[in-house]
């Protein structure tokens, strides 16, 4: 095993460091030194989304990022920001379209809905498609996932920004 | 959101409320195995076989166990000292916990590496030697049947199931269970009848893929043992456990938080024997987490082939029907007996038929066990009676929808076991599928290289039989409720239905009911989250603890001198009963309905199942006559699930088991070359994405009612998988007039038989 450093990002916000040895990846070490489980690794080939973070706002694979890439970035995963506050807009249409059943992948579609979301605040069918297509849902509810998506886009356009856009 | 438990007058049952652990979902913090880290805990990583069949010469971990970091390196010798017989299996004790003596497939576990360090166990589990004297390998379900390559020497029936038992002790056989069913004299009829079709279908092995991969924990103290395991049956885990070690079920604690899907990969044993036994060898917490790759050597579905020969009248009645069905089963039973049986005896279809034969084998091959995969083996037969419906209609030149109409199973009339129809809405399901698909209006067919067509399926389920359920139901003296029960939420809801079934007769809001997740401790027993059984077994034991609950409240009421009418607040009838807040009532109950097995000789019972589920489908179809390309325009998927409970969750339920089987139609296979998986991760093996969404889809859960069922319902899970591979192959047919009898429906195949058709076939490569 090669050997480890030791590496400082902001997660979550929040000014962090962590030893991390150079093969652990970006979601071993969320879930090892900071009980953050809701990245998780299915495929560990960067081929089903289940490991969506962002990484300086973009939507990376955990299972294929290097956490020693992540020295000195800005690293938000699915956590940031519920507890004491409310469920985003995205969060909020998921859970009113019903558009998950075991949830294992759905904080990375809520993640990639949301970068979506920043890039084409009014997506059309197609484009939520395309965008999502790299995100997989065995349990199948990708129909209630573009409705879900949908209804997000309406929430957002018809709520004041937030103070932070997520 | 917890709502408080103020009584309701509003009805719970048929509310389209969101799932009760929504928040928990979407914010990356609903529990499971998946993320469970113990301190002390140790990881196992296995070392799997690399030969379709084979005694083991020599395993050398030397190097493996030179590998600083590594704790120690297990194999079946070492399973031995803590189980003397480590074999499992809830049809067969055919498994061993590791490789004893032989391995039977590539990927069979034959060693593991414990190190508390994953990538430690990794990479010394790659160092692992093993010498293999190889043995002839069978791979085919027909082969299998008369090869001289036999993969267990002997068979090893669990005496769980009386018509296994004489398999006992049966040598040079693959054959697992043969079932047969004969009603009436299908040779006969067939003889004597005006027509007479033929013809042979495919079904590929394929894998669940969910996308938490199997995983179990296990932590041994003195003398007991805890898992935590990603399981659709901890009541079977500790049953089977208590079986290997020789201890009391109450010494072995099995608990399953949510699963990351499950669609019958996680029933039965798959790890949770191995990480007790490592952990009762180490005294530490044990983690076996598989990969993706390792899942496709873990547990499938059955590939299979199924000969159907129908006799026909000049009125398009179907007169006799002969059913042989073959079920690859790999190296281990699993479930396969099962499925043989209990699926095996739908084969004929939905369809009233006077004479019917059924000859229906599970068969062991050098291939990766297979199991149940949503459907129990019903989305194969469906897959094979359905397109041979559609290939008599098109031979006799009769409207296809009309050709089923008029042989359909009505309610009242006995299916082929001789078990009368009930609350099975054939009839009704087919009727909402022609007007969803506009059956009589005249079809746009498409012109130049890209044809339409439509096609339809409709197919039928007996519900597995004899199970258990029991529940619990306590009231706090708050008068908030909660539901103890061991079924399993692995994404059906199945939490979110129990809550509204126990706040329907308690009259308390769905919201404010809190349901303890599985855990031997502490929840009653229930036979396992399989079949579709759950919403109707254990949906009726919570009715049923409920309402004993209500009758307990009742009678304390009464106790305090209240009047026993159920008006009087809870809380007040136990601050009056016990002089502050405190107490509890608790209502019980079980469930098991009635059940005849089958004659062993004839294959017939009056009772088979406690009920019927019944799903069809419609597909429009583009097929591209130059690429073979086929393209779903629109999915219609209608079942009857008697009377929704969650009507939100089970449009879900049917949907996404359609979407499910669109996978499995269109393009997922395990491709083997030798007994060697080629294709064993999600880069390779692909399962449908949103890009293989259907254009369109129309999903309709019928007006119906299972009286039986609580408060009219019956299960959901499997029903929208039954038509699906059917409907598109019917709709191909339609489109561009070649039929394929063998899944996966690739362009490919569709491109051959095209070339074929035109009598100028591609050539093998």
């Amino acid at each position: 095993m090669a050997e480890a450093r030791t590496i400082r990002f902001r997660l979550n916000g929040e000014a962090v460091s962590a030893h991390v040895g150079a093969h652990e990846n970006l979601v071993e070490v969320l879930a090892g030194q900071f009980g953050l489980g809701g990245a998780r690794e299915s495929c560990g080939q960067g081929l089903c989304g289940c490991c969506t973070v962002l990484v300086d706002g973009r939507a990376v694979s955990g299972c294929l990022y290097l956490a020693a890439f992540a020295d000195g970035a800005e690293v938000t995963t699915v956590e940031h920001a519920a507890p004491g506050e409310g469920l985003d807009a995205v969060q909020e249409a998921f859970v009113e379209a019903g558009a998950f059943q075991c949830g294992f992948c759905t904080p990375g579609f809520v993640l990639m809905t949301r970068q979506l979301l920043a890039e084409h605040p009014d997506p059309d069918e197609d484009e939520i498609r395309h965008y999502l297509s790299g995100n997989l849902c065995r349990c199948a509810a990708y129909p209630e996932i573009i409705e879900a998506v949908k209804l997000a886009a309406k929430k957002r356009r018809m709520q004041p920004r937030t103070k932070e856009e997520r | 959101m917890k709502r408080a438990s103020t009584p309701t007058e509003t009805p719970q049952v048929g509310r389209a409320i969101p799932r009760l652990e929504s928040w928990q979902k979407v914010t990356g913090r609903a529990e499971y195995v998946h993320n469970l880290r113990l301190p002390g805990m140790l990881y196992g990583k296995i070392f799997r076989s690399t030969v379709p069949h084979g005694r083991i010469k020599r395993i050398d971990v030397t190097a493996a166990q030179a590998v600083g970091g590594v704790y120690r390196v297990v194999t079946a010798d070492d399973i031995r000292s803590i189980v003397p017989e480590p074999y499992y299996g809830p049809a067969f004790h055919d498994q061993p916990i590791l490789a004893i003596d032989k391995v039977r497939y590539v990927g069979e576990p034959v060693a593991v590496v414990l190190a508390s360090d994953p990538h430690v166990a990794e990479e010394a589990a790659h160092l692992i030697v093993a010498e293999y004297e190889a043995l002839p390998a069978v791979y085919d379900e027909i082969e299998a049947m008369t090869s001289k390559a036999i993969v267990h020497d002997e068979l090893k029936p669990a005496g769980t199931f009386p018509d296994l038992k004489h398999m006992k002790g049966r040598k040079n056989t693959n054959v697992a269970l043969d079932y047969h069913l004969r009603r009436g004299d299908a040779a006969q009829a067939l003889a004597g009848a005006d027509r007479v079709f033929e013809h042979t279908f495919r079904t590929q092995q394929v894998m669940h893929t969910p996308l938490e991969p199997l995983v179990s924990v296990a932590e041994s103290r003195e003398e007991s043992l805890t898992i935590h395991t990603a399981s659709q049956s901890p009541s079977f885990v500790r049953i089977e456990l208590a079986r290997l070690l020789g201890w009391p079920e109450n010494r072995i604690r099995v608990r399953a938080p949510f699963l990351g899907g499950g669609f019958g990969a996680k029933l039965y044993i798959k790890l949770e024997a191995l990480v007790a036994v490592l952990s009762l060898l180490t005294r530490r917490p044990v983690k076996v987490s598989l990969t993706m790759e390792e899942q496709f050597f873990t547990i499938t579905k059955h590939a299979t082939t199924f000969r159907i020969r129908s006799g026909v009248g000049r009125d398009g009645r179907i007169t006799a029907r002969e059913c042989e069905v073959w079920w690859n089963g790999g190296a281990y039973a699993d479930i396969g007996p099962r499925v043989t049986q209990k699926s095996g005896f739908t084969a004929p279809g939905p369809y009233d038929i006077e004479h019917v034969a059924i000859d229906s084998y599970a068969l062991y091959t050098n291939l990766p066990p297979a199991g149940a995969l949503r459907g129990f083996g019903i989305p194969q037969l469906v897959w094979a009676y359905e397109s041979h419906t559609d290939m008599i209609a098109r031979e006799l030149k009769m409207d296809p929808l009309a050709f089923r109409r008029k042989n359909l199973l009505r309610d009242g009339r006995p299916q082929a076991t001789g078990t009368l129809m009930q609350d099975a809405a054939l009839g009704k399901v087919l009727d909402r599928i022609e007007t969803l698909m506009d059956w009589e209006r005249p079809f746009e067919r498409g012109a130049g290289p890209v044809r339409r067509g439509r096609g339809i399926a409709i197919g039928f389920k007996a519900c597995v039989a004899p199970t258990t359920s029991v529940a619990m139901v306590t009231l706090n003296a708050d008068g908030s409720c909660i539901v103890y029960c061991g079924t399993v939420d692995m994404g059906q809801g199945s939490d979110t239905a129990m809550a509204q079934i126990a706040g329907e007769v308690l009259r308390l809001p769905a919201e404010s009911v809190t349901v303890v997740h599985s855990d031997t401790d502490t929840t009653p027993y229930d036979m396992a989250t399989l079949g579709s059984r759950s919403l109707f077994h254990m949906g009726n034991a919570v009715r049923l603890a409920a309402e004993d609950a209500r009758t307990k409240l009742r009678a304390l009421a009464t106790e305090a001198g209240l009047p026993p009418d159920g008006d009087t607040p809870i809380g007040d009838v136990f601050r009056k009963r016990y002089g502050m807040q405190a107490g509890n009532v608790i209502g019980t109950a079980s469930f098991i309905p009635s059940y005849t097995p089958p004659d062993y000789a004839t294959g017939l019972t009056p009772n088979a199942t406690p009920f019927w589920m019944v799903g069809g489908s419609g597909a429009e179809v583009e097929v591209d006559t130059e690429t073979g390309h086929v393209r779903i325009a629109r999915l219609v998927n209608v079942a009857d699930v008697g009377t929704p409970i969650n009507p939100k969750i089970v449009a879900t339920q049917i949907s996404g088991a359609s979407i499910m089987q669109l996978g499995f139609t269109m393009f997922e296979k395990m491709e083997f070359d030798a007994g060697q998986l080629r294709n064993a991760s999600l880069a390779e093996y692909k399962i449908p994405g949103l890009h293989d969404l259907p254009r369109e889809m129309v999903t309709e859960a019928v007006d119906a009612e299972q009286r039986t069922g609580p408060f009219g319902a019956k299960g959901v899970g499997e029903s929208g998988t039954f038509g699906v591979s059917p409907a598109i192959a019917n709709a191909i047919e339609d489109a561009v007039g070649v039929r394929l009898t063998a899944l996966p429906l690739k362009a490919e195949a569709v491109y051959r038989a095209l070339r074929a058709a035109q009598n100028e076939p591609l050539g093998d490569d």
